[in-house]
């Protein structure tokens, strides 16, 4: 059992490196990322699991940040978007974002990014209905969404070509 | 227009700050850390109206860990208000509250547990006052006043004979329409630091216009300007909701009290109970003859302002400027009033009294086409407005014709070869339209500095902040054509006002217009600084030489720009420094009238609607951006796509509620935007480039277009499916069946 204000040693590993690093039971894994890790692509803002913007691939899965205490991340494996830089899949969303203006303020990228590599680790081939249904857990307030599922798809083709 | 070949301008070139945004490595204002930096936490007032009895933080400073906790009692030797048009807003309540929300106090911590631990030890006495938090109980005469009355603007116009006229008219239609308060939803909530030092005051925050809050801190602690720095990091969207001053003020005078940086980083609550866009309640009576000519039209608008004023005034002014629509009227008699309410303040949002307007004028535009039996695009051209015309009198005149621009969006629609199949008896389809043009309310103040290096290469300083809407890539296209030099060589510096020059604001789709003619002009300073000194070394004049790629070619010979560089300062380096000012009295002679342009709005909708359930889905949406010249298309479209998204929330789900001064849904679970799942089945933005703007080749602003004309295209088309007029939005499934079956009474 776990007391308010007790410290946790959290071991888990980071974007393929391990860390130790001491936690309260109610620090929130995004906390933990930005403040004690200085991973700053995670970004806070809905604090309800709605918006997207923290997400962060667990053992390979996207979870909101910013409802997972940092403590349940012991002995797993975390994704953050500075973590994807020699990640294959990324290279061609990183090109397909670019290229077909799915970025703007960029606030909600990482995340979008992050959620958008797990749709197609999963689905190579999503369909456009498949990509709205998944990805409706990332907000993006900037571009109306329709650039985003256009480079997701670009992303998707160009990597069956290969 | 001449046509000019460009390199750059007119491509949908990369994103100059791509890289930086998808990797995460960009760094906004919640990603700031300064050493030695505080945790601020709010104290909110738990009461929409009260007055305040007394305060006592004594608990709160003693806990360990606290640095200061500041209340009204610590705003001395300052000035202790703030706010763009009236300065009526406390920096943290002053002897009353005004809405729900209201920061009363703020702490200053060694971390933000201790912060928000101090905060719940700060007791506040209040006395209650009744509250009127929608237009209808504040106007009641006998609402409390929430300032000295709940009036905080008027304004109106007036032209022809106008009850003369609507004497004469065929037929008088008169219709009230009700739009609700919205919020923005910036991803990243309002977030500040700030240093207060005995001689300066260094701030960095997700402010769209740092210039202001540059003046509105140096005023308020009585410092000069080159005292005061305000550092605007990446913005995590913008939309209005950061423009003018909101939080600086407060984080600034909790530095000052506690004698440290202090961070405020604010949650989606609280950025809802900071700014949101105004309510409004239009009443519009038109009179017409029965060819369906406009002869007269009158309106009575009211729009909630909140709490303070925050941008009350403006958008007082502009949703009576707006609401005309694209006609030609003879007779015109326009009023408006902005009130206060028990709410949360309302400022600007993305074309500011623009959507408020259109959704009452182009919903009555076509009930008018439906009881004369006239095509509503029919009754639309036979009264639109067309190039040279002054929609507004003693405004500037209309730059091009709209009918032209209008049919490229029918076009693309299919709108005249459109055949309605509805799937079933119960679900229907129609098709709505709406158009409408909004002037601009951006001020022609801009400056711009490019520095050219010996190397070739060049550095671009503007004040433009990047909130998403693509500035520093336009602002680098836009150099690097002038400067006849590759993309790649050129940076762009924005947003400390320690750095770079003026600018007045980044709001009213102003930046590539008045910003871009800034940089325009600076790099062609520059550049005709190095045809000087060309001119020099092959001994020839100026105009004899050719610039391209980066080189000064005459006769063959060439020289690069480097190189003349570093010849005229006659060693290995040095530097070239280009200026460009804005001003009304630019020297293209077109930013002397106002509006600096007129912005185009133009859409198309096709709904389907479920007379069971109420439920609209939008299966098309056809939208225009009229830029004059794209210099990215791409941006272009992303802009135009992006407000018609934020339009589909106000139009069918979003609305902040109130009750009894309560905000019953400030958060984004009970407060819906839409999702991939609202995309439309298609949408489309058509861009139109007729070079009749006054920015750079003939550009003008887009951005807030797009946000303008959904709602009243959407109602016309559930009209055109069911026969049923809506005149409230959103067009909740409730509200729509509730409609329709009344109508079948």
């Amino acid at each position: 059992m776990v007391q308010a204000n007790q410290k946790l040693t959290v071991a888990f590993n980071v974007n393929g490196g391990d860390v130790e690093i001491d936690v309260t039971p109610e620090t929130a894994l995004v906390d933990m990322l930005r403040d004690g890790l200085l991973l700053k692509g995670a970004k806070r803002s809905c604090d309800m699991q709605v918006c997207g913007a923290c997400t962060v691939l667990v053992d390979g899965l996207p979870v909101s940040a910013c409802t997972v205490p940092a403590f349940e991340v012991r002995g797993k494996s975390v994704t953050t978007i500075e973590g994807l830089a020699a990640d294959d899949r990324m290279a061609g969303l990183t090109d397909a974002f670019i290229d077909n203006a799915a970025i703007q303020c960029g606030f909600c990228t990482p995340g979008m990014v992050l959620a958008a590599k797990s749709l197609l680790d999963r689905n190579p081939h999503p369909s456009e209905d498949e990509i709205k249904d998944y990805m409706r857990g990332n907000i993006c307030r900037c571009t109306g969404y329709k650039k985003i599922v256009e480079a997701i798809q670009e992303a998707a083709q160009k990597a069956v070509q290969g | 227009m001449t046509q000019q070949k460009f390199n750059t301008v007119g491509q949908s070139v990369r994103r100059i700050d791509s890289y930086d945004k998808i990797s995460g490595r960009a760094v906004y204002s919640v990603d700031v850390v300064v050493p030695g930096m505080a945790y601020a936490k709010l104290v909110p007032s738990p009461l929409p109206h009260a007055l305040i009895k007394s305060i006592d933080a004594s608990k709160a400073r003693a806990l360990p860990g606290v640095y200061a906790v500041l209340t009204a009692a610590e705003l001395v030797n300052m000035e202790t208000h703030y706010g763009s048009d009236k300065k009526d807003r406390p920096i943290v309540a002053m002897n009353k509250v005004r809405f729900q929300g209201e920061p009363v106090a703020a702490v200053a911590a060694v971390d933000l547990a201790t912060a928000e631990a101090a905060a719940e030890l700060v007791e506040v006495e209040y006395e209650a006052l009744s509250a009127a938090s929608d237009l209808t109980s504040a106007l009641l005469p006998d609402a409390e006043p929430i300032h000295d009355s709940n009036y905080c603007h008027e304004y109106g116009y007036e032209w022809g004979d106008v009850d003369a006229a609507f004497a004469g008219c065929d037929r008088i239609f008169e219709d009230t329409f009700v739009f609700p308060m919205v919020y923005h939803y910036a991803m990243e909530p309002h977030t500040c630091v700030v240093s207060y030092e005995h001689d300066r005051i260094r701030t960095w925050t997700s402010a769209q216009h740092p210039f202001l809050v540059r003046a509105e801190l140096a005023r308020i602690f009585g410092m000069q300007l080159d005292q005061v720095q305000v550092v605007v990091p990446y913005v995590g969207g913008g939309y209005g909701s950061k423009s003018y001053t909101k939080i600086e003020p407060l984080v600034a005078a909790l530095s000052r009290e506690a004698g440290r940086p202090v961070r405020l980083a604010q949650s989606v609550e609280e950025s809802m109970k900071t700014v949101r866009r105004h309510a409004a309640r239009a009443t519009i009576r038109t009179g017409v003859m029965n060819d369906g000519t406009f002869v007269a039209r009158e309106c009575l608008s009211y729009v909630d302002t909140g709490g303070y004023t925050d941008n009350g005034v403006r958008v007082t002014e502009r949703i009576s400027d707006r609401i005309v629509g694209p006609y030609i009227f003879d007779n015109v008699r326009v009023k408006s009033y902005g009130i206060y309410t028990n709410s949360t303040p309302a400022g600007s949002f993305r074309s500011i009294g623009g959507p408020q307007a259109s959704w009452a004028c182009e919903s009555q535009t076509d009930i008018i086409a439906e009881a004369l039996g006239i095509d509503p695009i029919q009754l639309r051209l036979k009264n639109l407005a067309k190039k040279g015309d002054e929609v507004r009198r003693g405004k500037r005149p209309l730059e091009g014709d709209l009918a032209p621009k209008l049919q490229m969006v029918l076009d693309k629609f299919g709108w005249d070869t459109y055949v309605r199949e509805d799937p079933s008896p119960t679900v229907k389809r129609g098709i709505g339209f709406a158009c409408n043009v909004t002037n601009s309310g951006a001020s022609p103040t801009s400056t711009s500095l490019v520095r050219f290096h010996a190397d070739g290469s060049s550095t671009v300083y503007i004040g433009t902040t990047e909130i998403g809407q693509g500035s520093r890539s336009v602002m680098a296209q836009i150099a690097a054509e002038e400067l006849r030099i590759p993309l790649a060589s050129i940076k762009v510096i924005g947003s400390d006002t320690d750095a770079v020059p003026y600018d007045r604001s980044t709001g009213s789709s102003r930046s590539t217009t008045l910003m871009g003619l800034a940089v325009h002009d600076a790099a062609v300073d520059v550049r005709e600084q190095l045809l000087e000194i060309a001119a020099k070394h092959f001994e020839t004049f100026a105009d004899q030489i050719e610039a391209a790629d980066g080189k000064a070619t005459f006769k063959g010979e060439s020289m690069t720009f480097g190189a003349l560089v570093r010849e005229m300062f006659g060693g290995s380096g040095g530097e070239l420094m280009g200026r460009g000012y804005v001003t009304q009295n630019h020297a293209s002679g077109r930013l002397t009238q106002d509006p600096v342009f007129w912005e185009v709005s133009i859409g198309a909708a096709e709904v389907e609607v479920d007379e069971d359930t109420g439920t609209v889905k939008l299966l098309r949406y056809v939208s225009a951006s009229d830029p004059g010249k794209a210099i990215n298309p791409k941006q272009v479209e992303g802009q135009d796509e992006g407000a018609a998204m934020q339009a589909i929330g106000h139009s069918m789900f979003e609305e902040m509620l109130f009750e009894d001064g309560q905000f019953l849904n400030p958060n984004l679970v009970d407060y819906r935007v839409p999702t991939f799942e609202d995309l439309p089945g298609e949408f489309e933005t058509v861009l139109i480039e007729f070079g009749d703007g006054p920015g750079p080749y003939g550009s003008k602003g887009v951005g807030e277009g797009g946000i303008v004309c959904v709602a009243p295209a959407i109602a016309n088309a559930i009209f055109n499916a069911t026969g049923v007029r809506l005149r409230e939005l959103p067009l909740t499934p409730e509200r729509v069946w509730r409609a329709i079956e009344k109508s079948k009474q």
